[in-house]
């Protein structure tokens, strides 16, 4: 679920406000707390708890057993494969090789750019909307959110006519201008990539934020404006840092979502040579498992990416955590 | 645990009651800002616009046209053309591929719904064991990235056989953790316990409470779950590349990559994949523009709750 990188860590924040279930119960009747329903619960949760187990659990025991074993030829190739145990040997190969942890440079350098640059474009647009400046909001909103109903795969494939020299408008109006734009070379398809990316999530993002800030009081700033406080200085001094929480996640899952990139650049990959088939780490998992044939070693990648994501998640919750406590909560 | 707590602080930053933006503090305003901002949020608009408004011009061009006409000017109407190209191409393939991401799409949201419903009327409404565990487990699952599971899924797929099936794409859709959690704190909100005890006295049997009681007071809600399954589906990519190799099963996202792909030694490919991209668009848009308000509610709720 990629396409929705963010929507769900907002709309979880409900939790935050209500009570705990427990703490509900008092107003009932006390069996009702244990186990009310008998055998109900259970088989309520059970379809999801199956799926579950099966969809995401036996995934990740595959991918660990499986990276451990190696499929090896026998001789003369026609008794066909065995598969032996092999230890860590394909983690070895996979960070022996370079294609692959340069595609985690490469995603690295991509997040490092386009994730900040997104937030600056979501969050100025969502003060812009929360501002009194902006008329007929809810247009220019559509506008800027339209772009999220796009199928990312879709949105590669259009932007893919925008960068391609003999259909785009745009290297074409550039040339008209004098300038001789190379969308696709190598020096500019990481941030042509990176383009889908902002133009797919700059609007859900946008979405989410100008919802937290509808959610700031009007109190709080009032006070700073009745002190001669102006909207820039409001908007960046008081919405911006109340709006933090919602900030943080946004880009946690944004971040999150640069890590596993694999639509856009695998799309795009059929315009242009420059998009080898290992260019993000996704596309190296994909890649080992499909083009070279050696799903083990795809395993052992799909599990380094894995862990890789974990760790920066944890990573950044942690630092934000340690950044709110500075604050005095 | 630390997720838990950046997951409810989301966007409600404080409590307090909504407030209205429009017109307050207008006077304040000084016009050049006015100019400004406006200006901003236009140039930002043609950003976000440009693209779907060049797919549409671009779909009424013939395939030679598109290539010779500048993009954002309208040339000879050729989109009936090109839509009966569209639906003869290789016996009609392309509406096969839309009746497959209509069906992975509207099976999989409702089915994916009901899953997500049933688990989180259960936790909200039942004390029993194991209840702690599984909230746990689904909290901790939103932290696994979905697409770094596309390559076992797919060795596990061969191993039951699902590869290359509609169900191989369709049953790990159904896994939807945040959608869990969502249908939990729905639930939370809309059921009120004593009317579930009220129907038990009147001799209901759990199930039907929950079909009849619970489903329809956690409607709203279902819908926010609905609409993002059904996104999620229609835009899946990784996973269905990997285990379909059947065109016949291939959903829009596929197929239409495939072309654009092919369409590198087909060129009479180029302009079918431009028109399959608009129409892969409309239902899609419309869909979430019209529903815009169910959507957007339960983004806002989060802040409305204060």
């Amino acid at each position: 679920m990629s396409t929705m990188p963010t929507g769900r860590t907002v709309q979880a924040s409900r939790e935050r406000d209500r009570p705990a279930p427990s703490d509900q119960a008092p107003a009932l009747p006390r069996r009702r707390r244990v186990g009310g329903g008998g055998a109900a619960p259970y088989l309520f949760v059970l379809p999801f708890v199956v799926l579950f187990v099966v969809f995401m659990v036996a995934p990740i025991v595959i991918a660990i057993v499986n990276s451990t074993f190696s499929s090896q030829s026998s001789g003369l190739g026609f008794g066909g494969a065995s598969t032996v145990f092999v230890g860590v040997q394909n983690y070895l190969r996979a960070f022996g090789d370079r294609d692959f942890l340069a595609s985690f440079g490469r995603v690295l350098l991509y997040g490092v750019v386009q994730v900040p640059l997104m937030m600056v474009i979501a969050a100025t647009l969502a003060l812009l909307f929360d501002s009194a400046l902006v008329r007929a909001k809810r247009a220019f909103q559509f506008a800027v959110f339209l772009p999220y109903a796009v199928p990312g795969v879709i949105a590669a494939l259009l932007w893919g006519f925008f960068y391609q020299p003999s259909v785009s408008p745009l290297v074409q109006g550039l040339q008209s201008l004098g300038i001789d734009a190379d969308l696709l070379a190598p020096g500019t398809i990481l941030w042509s990539v990176a383009n889908v990316g902002i133009w797919s999530y700059a609007g859900i993002n946008m979405i989410i934020l100008f919802s937290a800030l509808q959610a700031v009081p009007s109190e709080v700033f009032e006070a700073a404006r009745l002190d001669g406080a102006g909207d820039l200085r409001i908007a960046l001094s008081i919405k911006l840092p109340m709006i933090a929480p919602a900030v943080l996640l946004t880009t946690l899952s944004t971040v999150i979502g640069t890590l596993q990139l694999f639509n856009e650049p695998q799309v795009l990959q059929s315009i242009t040579p420059n998009i080898s088939s290992d260019w993000t780490p996704n596309m190296a998992v994909y890649a080992a498992s499909t083009l070279g044939r050696d799903a083990h070693l795809g395993s052992a990648m799909a599990v380094i990416l894995g862990v890789v994501t974990l760790a920066v998640s944890l990573l950044l919750v942690r630092a934000t955590n340690v950044r709110e406590g500075g604050n005095g909560r | 645990m630390s997720v838990v707590d950046q997951v409810r602080e989301a966007s409600a930053p404080s409590s307090g009651t909504r407030r209205r933006t429009v017109g307050s503090g207008v006077d304040q305003v000084s016009l050049g800002w006015t100019i400004a901002a406006t200006a901003g949020v236009v140039v930002a608009s043609i950003y976000f616009l440009a693209p779907v408004v060049w797919l549409a011009i671009a779909s009424t061009k013939s395939g030679s046209q598109l290539f010779t006409t500048p993009g954002f000017a309208l040339a000879d109407w050729n989109l009936w053309t090109n839509l009966e190209n569209l639906s003869a191409y290789d016996g009609g393939i392309f509406w096969r591929w839309a009746m497959n991401s209509v069906i992975y799409s509207v099976v999989g949201s409702i089915l994916t719904t009901l899953v997500c419903a049933v688990t989180g009327y259960a936790l909200a409404v039942y004390r029993f064991r194991g209840r702690k565990v599984l909230i746990a487990v689904v909290l901790a699952s939103m932290l696994v990235p979905t697409t770094v599971l596309a390559q076992p899924t797919y060795v596990l797929l061969v191993n039951l056989g699902l590869n290359n099936t509609y169900w191989g794409v369709l049953l790990p859709t159904l896994t939807y953790p945040f959608g869990v959690l969502l249908a939990w704190i729905f639930a939370q909100d809309a059921v009120p316990l004593e009317l579930v005890e009220a129907a038990r006295l009147d001799g209901a049997g759990e199930v039907r409470i929950f079909a009849t009681l619970g489903l329809r007071l956690m409607s709203s809600g279902l819908v926010t779950i609905l609409l993002f399954a059904f996104l999620g589906s229609w835009n899946n990519y990784m996973l269905p590349l990997l285990v379909l190799t059947d065109a016949e099963l291939m959903p829009l996202t596929v197929g239409l990559t495939g072309w654009n792909q092919a369409s590198i030694t087909i060129p009479s490919l180029q302009i079918l994949t431009v028109v399959g991209s608009l129409l892969s668009i409309v239902p899609i848009a419309i869909v979430f523009l019209t529903l815009q308000r169910f959507w957007r509610s339960g983004l806002t709720a989060g802040g409305l709750r204060g």
